[in-house]
Order: structure tokens, then C-alpha cells, then sequence
């Protein structure tokens, strides 16, 4: 199992440790309750340095990207970043991503996930007919995201970079902490607001830039009670915001159409599995990736049955919890189309017994 | 962790504490902990003879769900009200006001043949 250039220090914090995508990851420190309203109210910070980055070089740079992903890029300018998706031949997805541009149509960054890294670089590997320069740069590079409303004040002091007026979906490359070359972008998968910090790391290096940064940021913000927030609450906060997590709501057998993607699967260029995208668009979608929220008392679980009134199936859960922010028990499930539309009754099957739920609006929170 | 000298313990990481033929079962502190933030305990078993090892209930957290097996045979008599409006008491106070169901016993003695304390310290670890 890997570590972070942080798995020390989570564990002298006290962390609750587990093993992620092959990483030894922290779940929480404080309980997810805990966390998840620090960094809806306040902020918190996640070390999610096990997340792949790629870096894409040249001047085919961007047919590759292009060819590869879903949405647009061809609509970033420097500095810009967009989420995306790697469709693949079978109607599914390889992963989802994002996209930074960090020189116009020369250089630019794909973020992609821990588990994927590997089936990744390979996919894209395999359409670099035109010797695209591909550097995998993900064990070498740090990221904390620090999120929540009250993120980008706290950190404001250790960067000349504008923080607090940076645009969603921008990014800038400057010092922070004290540290060089340092990637901050106005995303996150909380829908709380705040920043994700890229960073280079030598893990082996007991003072690492990771720790450094880390120190740097409790320093600042313990007066405003910063917090470390673990993978609990991550999984808490993005679904609260009905955002898909890779393996449980999206995979390589779903169509990006049927899970709520159509927003970044643009037609106007020419891209993997394109075509019978757009036939299954035309044709209509089977199937919907919904969000609900749950009637009766229960919590629905990753691969519950979702079913009609007289318990036939309609369909299945892809992610569920009790959302800290609501207090009620919420869920994501493909349904088949006619079960889709907001406020229907909906049946999820939680050990033999079928609870009422019905359709919600994204986000919840 | 606190694991006191007064219960006995299973392997899946409830506690027992008998006065007569009635017994008192919660989760260990370990177990709370595993668990993280616990939002609801269900128990359908009231007034069902069960044997020990059964499944008794389900103890849902915000990250996962666990069931819960009945330590030893008996007849589980009542569910602990104040868990309906405050799971939480799961996590702050195991062996107290989070305890989870009365129950009688069949044998009071098979009480005495579950792990105690440095038993129980030594599968956890």
C-alpha cells in the first residue's frame, strides 16, 4: 500500500486510517459529522494527494484531449480548468477528470482518480498516435483541497495569488507557504467553496513541501478553527451536492447521458464513442441516475435494490448515507426513465423490507 | 480504550451486563469507534426468543451498517427509547446511556463463559 507525504502526520493527528484505491488514506480525525459542518460552515482540509495528474505537452496536445474527452477543451484559455469525462468504446466511462490548461493548446494537466491512474495512461496512451508528450506526474505531486466558505480568507496570508476573488474553475501558478510551482485552482467536490492546492513532493523526504504546507495552513487558520477533514466526510459533502463518485455512481458500464453528464458530453466535436452517444440521445435514455431522499426510516447503501410500489425492480443505488447537513438519509440510483422525474415514490429494498424514498432535486444541500 | 472490568464481551464487539436472568447489551468502545458517527439502531426481534449469535438488530452509521448478534439465548424485553431521538449516545457513552437492549436470559450462566475485559482487550487488539 502507498502512502501520501502526509501519512505521518494524519496518523500523529490521530486519524482513522484506510486503505483507498491502494493508498493508506485518512477517513476521519474527528468523526464525519464533525468534519463535514466544519467545512460546510467554516473549512476544512483534505489531503487528497492520492489523486493521478498527467501532464500533456505539445502541439497535438489538445487534438489528444480532445479525442479522448467528452466536453470542450478546446474552450480553455491558461488558467482555466474543466471537469470532464474519458468515454469508452462500450457506451461507458473510463473515468472522470479534470482538465487545466496551463499554456493555451501546448501544455495542459489531467486530474484523474487514485484507483485509475494506470487504466488511464494506458486508454490515452493508446490514441497518442502523434507522439504527444505524457509526463505521469502523480507520485511526485501533493494536493490538499481546502474547502468551505471560509477557506480562501484563512489561507489568503500565505500567497500573493488573489484568493478570494478567483473565478470557479480558475487557476493560478505561483508561492504558496513558502513553497514554488504551486498549483492553486478555485474546484472542489464539496460544494462548499475554497481551493485545491497541487504541490511538488518528494515522499521520502521527512520535510516534505506537503507537511510544510500542511503546518503552514493550521498555523494560519487555527485561530478560525480550520479543521483536517478525512475521506468520510468528502464522500458525505459530495454527495450532499449529488456529485459522482467514480466506481460507485459512475463506471465503465454507465453512459455519461444516463449519469446526468450531458453537460460536459459536447457533440460539436469529435470524441470516443461519440456517435452511439448521440444515437442513445436521440433514442432516448433508458435509464436516469436520480437523486432521493428517503420517506420512510433507513438508509440506503451502494447496490440496494430500487424498486416500484409492488417490489419490481426499476432499478439500483449507487451511493446513499445520512447527509449531516439535512439530517435525513439521501441516496443516487439509476431508475428507469419513467421513475426519473422529481417527487416520484420510489421503493429502495434495505434487508427484505421495501422503504418508501422519493425522487429529489440535486443538489440536496 | 476503556473496556470495564464489571462486563463480559463477544468477538463481535458487543458488551453484556447481567443483574439476575436480566442482561443489558451494548456495543464496546471499539466498536463505536469503527463505526464512527451513528445515526440509527434498529432492533424487530422484541419479544422473539433468539439464540446466541443471532442477528438481534442493525446499527446504521453515516459511512456503513453492522448488524448485531445477541451474545446470549433469551428474549430481548426492550430497546433503550432515548437512542431514537440521540444515536449519538452510541458514540459518547457505550457503556451508559448508550446501551441498546434489555434482555432476558436463558442461562445466566452462559454469561460467565463470554470473554472478559483482557479477553476481550487482547482480540482487539
Amino acid at each position: 500500500m502507498k502512502n501520501t507525504a502526509l501519512t505521518r502526520t494524519h496518523i500523529a493527528a490521530g486519524a482513522k486510517m484506510v486503505p483507498f484505491a491502494g493508498y493508506n488514506m485518512p477517513v476521519s480525525y474527528t468523526g464525519i459529522n464533525d468534519e463535514h459542518a466544519a467545512v460546510r460552515k467554516n473549512a476544512g482540509v483534505f489531503d487528497v494527494s492520492h489523486m493521478g495528474e498527467f501532464i500533456l505537452k505539445g502541439e497535438h496536445a489538445l487534438d489528444l484531449i480532445q479525442r479522448v474527452t467528452s466536453n470542450d477543451a478546446a474552450k480553455l484559455k491558461a488558467g482555466q480548468a474543466q471537469y470532464s469525462c474519458l468515454p469508452n468504446n462500450e457506451g461507458g466511462i473510463v473515468d472522470d477528470l479534470l482538465v487545466y490548461c496551463m499554456e493555451e493548446d501546448k501544455v495542459y494537466m489531467l486530474v484523474v482518480n487514485a484507483s485509475n491512474i494506470e487504466k488511464d495512461w494506458d486508454w490515452i496512451s493508446q490514441f497518442n498516435s502523434n507522439n504527444v508528450e505524457m509526463h505521469n506526474i502523480s507520485d511526485k505531486t501533493g494536493l490538499l483541497a481546502v474547502q468551505g466558505p471560509n477557506a480562501t480568507r484563512i489561507l489568503q496570508p500565505l500567497t500573493e495569488i488573489d484568493l478570494m476573488n478567483m473565478p470557479y474553475y480558475t487557476f493560478a501558478k505561483g508561492r504558496f507557504a513558502g513553497v514554488d510551482n504551486v498549483v492553486i485552482s478555485a474546484t472542489g467536490y464539496t460544494g462548499a467553496g475554497g481551493v485545491e492546492i497541487y504541490f511538488p513532493v518528494e515522499t521520502d523526504d521527512e520535510d516534505n513541501n506537503a507537511v510544510k504546507i500542511w503546518n503552514a495552513i493550521f498555523e494560519v487558520g487555527m485561530a478560525d478553527g480550520i479543521k483536517p477533514a478525512g475521506l468520510g466526510a468528502r464522500d458525505t459533502l459530495r454527495l450532499e451536492m449529488g456529485y459522482c463518485l467514480y466506481g460507485n455512481d459512475i463506471d465503465d458500464t454507465t453512459s455519461p447521458l444516463e449519469a446526468g453528464l450531458g453537460w460536459i458530453t459536447k457533440f460539436t466535436k469529435d470524441f470516443t464513442n461519440c456517435t452511439a452517444l448521440q444515437e442513445q440521445k436521440k433514442a432516448g435514455l433508458k435509464r436516469k441516475l436520480v437523486g432521493f431522499e428517503m420517506v420512510d426510516k433507513g438508509i440506503p447503501r451502494h447496490d440496494y435494490e430500487i424498486a416500484d410500489e409492488q417490489g419490481a425492480a426499476i432499478g439500483i443505488v449507487t451511493s446513499g448515507t445520512q447527509s449531516p447537513s439535512l439530517g435525513k438519509a439521501i441516496g443516487m440510483g439509476y431508475v428507469n426513465t419513467a421513475f426519473a422525474s422529481i417527487g416520484t415514490p420510489i421503493f429502495i429494498r434495505v434487508r427484505e423490507k421495501l422503504l418508501q424514498a422519493r425522487v429529489a432535486k440535486l443538489p440536496f444541500a | 480504550m476503556n473496556y470495564p472490568d464489571n462486563l463480559r464481551y463477544t468477538k463481535d464487539h458487543e458488551w453484556v451486563s447481567l443483574e439476575g436472568n436480566v442482561a443489558t447489551i451494548g456495543i464496546t468502545e471499539f466498536a463505536q469507534g469503527e463505526l464512527g458517527d451513528i445515526v440509527y439502531v434498529e432492533v424487530e426481534t422484541i419479544g422473539k426468543p433468539l439464540a446466541a449469535g443471532e442477528v438481534f438488530g442493525t446499527v446504521e452509521a453515516v459511512k456503513t451498517v453492522s448488524d448485531l448478534f445477541l451474545p446470549v439465548a433469551g428474549t430481548i424485553t426492550e430497546l433503550n427509547d432515548a437512542l431514537g431521538s440521540s444515536p449519538e449516545l452510541v458514540n459518547s457513552d457505550p457503556y451508559g446511556k448508550g446501551w441498546m437492549v434489555k434482555m432476558t436470559v436463558d442461562n445466566p450462566a452462559e454469561v460467565e463463559s463470554l470473554l472478559d475485559a483482557s479477553g476481550y482487550q487482547s482480540v482487539v487488539g
